[in-house]
């Protein structure tokens, strides 16, 4: 190997270092030239916080990639519409009846329990029908062959639910307990981002415990590792991938709930973003890694809510928040540039490339 | 105790396995040799269901295991060490053992095997927690031998157990097998190491391109001059 730069290394370096000068450049002027609107330190505070609340939606997607992954070495683009199927459902068979008996509000721990217990079903139950039908017939096929095949399932999906609620904007309905801010005196949360925040954590630590200390999760990381070895263990590979399938889409379920409640707005082409955003943010946080994708989603939400009004409207550039998906992207760019196997993936192995 | 009986076995158009019989009795140590490319893995892979014969009968105690599926198997009573060890290398050893134990549901007594996996190798014990792919290949071999019996097999099939591994590392794998074959499992080892391989068994057979050319009491072979000039080195 020659130590010659070639053209290549010259044009990725300075890429890299024009994206960091970009970036450098735009927050110095923001911060210490006051260029564009003046923020407090409350308001940065707003912007880290929602950013989290964001990101840990899309961490919970995201793992749902990543786990998949995990076990296929496969990407499934229908998992957006995991998310999708059960937040459609639960808002159209649940939330709304709910609410026009009165329920809703006047028992809304009850209610929501039974809102987020019919996305996860719904969602599970999409997704192992997806698996069953859609993937294992093709589990010795080449790999492009099941991606395409997700591409179709995804479309099947939003079509299908379009099919059974229609196309126009579903509202999800207002909850009282979620209506305002906790008050901390410099800076102020909403109680929607709280609760975003607060089941988040508790979904993924309970990820964690179910992937390290029960026999299923073991089950699961062996089967990921080695089929073949796993298979001689008298695990049933086949059941392991659809329990896989099937928690990555509980969670998307989950998701689908919390987005209803931040965004109360819904129709059958809502898990196409999100389900692109959680995919990067897997890939940002390595692939195939669990606190990867949770790290990967975090990272992405406050990246999207800081960027803008950090360095983009530094640069003065109008309506910079309109632009936080070009932040998103160029992030994954800067941090594919850097580490080609994310924030914390292992480099792949001979087998895995 | 296991029959195969003309098994035709394909990887794709190749035709790996044109015709193998052979037999294991129980409490015996049966090996097959034999060089590159012979088939001896895939006779292996046939036997525990990872493989699917074209043509052929596969018995186990009796039963035709043909027709069930191979994390199945593992329940009737037999198991594998791989070729290649096949540890979990992302696993803990006490999970790899666990994993191995995975049809069983008696968990105080898995706790016990584990226990008993650790009196055999020590090393095993005194690395329970770490991750096993940061183990050597002989402590790793030793892990995958242990997994394998935590499922209580009859039958344990072994592919290669002295692969890449230092002699005086060998010698222990090999009492390791005379070990468990006393406490009553049914061996079947697959062995490039014709030499240790003979010297443990009780029968051999010389698999060559997928045929099975010569069938004998271990020392009979040990004595025989084909396999003396092919697979044991001697003029």
């Amino acid at each position: 190997m020659s130590r010659r730069f070639n053209y290549i290394d010259v044009v990725l370096w300075s890429l890299r270092i024009g994206i960091i000068v970009i970036v450098l450049w735009g927050t110095v002027a923001k911060l210490f030239l006051g260029v564009g609107n003046t923020y407090t330190v409350g308001n940065w505070i707003d912007f880290f916080v929602s950013g989290l609340s964001q990101g840990s939606l899309y961490a919970l997607i995201a793992l749902g990639y990543t786990m998949v992954y995990g076990v296929l070495f496969m990407i499934n683009f229908a998992h957006g519409e995991f998310f999708m199927g059960g937040a459609m459902t639960t808002t159209v068979l649940v939330a709304l009846p709910l609410e026009e008996a009165g329920f809703l509000n006047e028992f809304p721990i009850l209610s929501l329990l039974a809102i987020f217990i019919t996305a996860m079903a719904v969602s599970i139950a999409v997704a192992i029908m997806t698996e069953r039908i859609a993937y294992r017939p093709l589990r010795r096929a080449p790999r492009l062959v099941p991606l395409i095949t997700a591409i179709g399932a995804s479309f099947f999906w939003q079509y299908f639910f379009r099919g059974l609620y229609g196309s126009s904007l579903i509202p999800f309905p207002e909850f009282d307990i979620f209506d305002g801010k906790f008050d901390f005196g410099v800076f102020d949360i909403q109680k929607t981002d709280v609760a975003v925040l607060v089941t988040s954590v508790v979904v993924l630590a309970l990820l964690q415990l179910f992937v390290q200390r029960t026999k299923i999760g073991q089950a699961i990381r062996a089967v990921a590792e080695d089929k073949d070895a796993a298979t001689l263990m008298g695990i049933d590979v086949d059941r392991t991938i659809t329990i896989t399938f099937a928690v990555g889409a509980a969670m998307a379920g989950v998701a689908g709930v919390l987005f209803a409640i931040v965004f109360r707005q819904l129709n059958f082409i809502m898990g196409f973003t999100p389900g692109i955003k959680a995919f990067t943010a897997a890939v940002l946080g390595g692939i195939g890694s669990i606190p990867g994708a949770a790290l990967g989603g975090l990272f992405l939400g406050v990246i999207e809510a800081i960027g803008p009004p950090l360095f983009l409207e530094g640069l003065n550039i109008p309506g910079s928040h309109q632009l936080k998906d070009v932040i998103a992207f160029t992030m994954l760019v800067l941090v594919l540039i850097f580490r080609p196997q994310g924030i914390l993936g292992e480099k792949l192995a001979e087998k895995k490339a | 105790m296991l029959e195969i009986n003309n098994v035709h076995t394909f990887y794709g158009n190749i035709h790996a396995l044109k015709g193998v019989t052979l037999n294991v009795e129980q409490g015996e140590i049966v090996t097959l040799i034999g060089g590159n490319g012979a088939g001896k893995t895939t006779t292996l892979r046939t036997i525990c269901g990872l493989m699917a014969p074209r043509e052929g009968s596969l018995t186990f105690e009796g039963e035709d295991i043909t027709k069930y599926k191979a994390h199945e198997l593992v329940a009737k009573g037999i198991a594998m060490v791989p070729e290649g060890r096949g540890v979990f290398s992302k696993l803990t050893v006490t999970e790899n053992l666990q994993m191995g134990a995975y049809h069983r549901n008696d968990r105080e007594n898995i706790r016990k095997d584990i226990e008993w996996a650790f009196d055999m190798f020590p090393r095993l014990g005194e690395r329970r927690s770490q991750l096993a792919g940061t183990m050597s290949g002989g402590e790793q071999q030793m892990l995958a031998v242990t997994r394998a019996l935590m499922s209580k097999p009859r039958l344990l099939l072994m592919d290669e157990p002295s692969m890449g591994l230092a002699p005086v590392l060998v010698d222990v794998i090999f009492d390791a097998i005379g070990d468990i074959n006393e406490q009553g499992v049914t061996i079947l080892l697959v062995e490039q190491n014709a030499h240790m391989a003979l010297q443990v068994a009780n029968r051999g057979y010389v698999l060559q391109t997928g045929e099975i050319v010569l069938s004998d009491d271990a020392d009979a072979l040990k004595d025989d001059p084909t396999v003396q000039k092919a697979y044991l080195g001697l003029e």
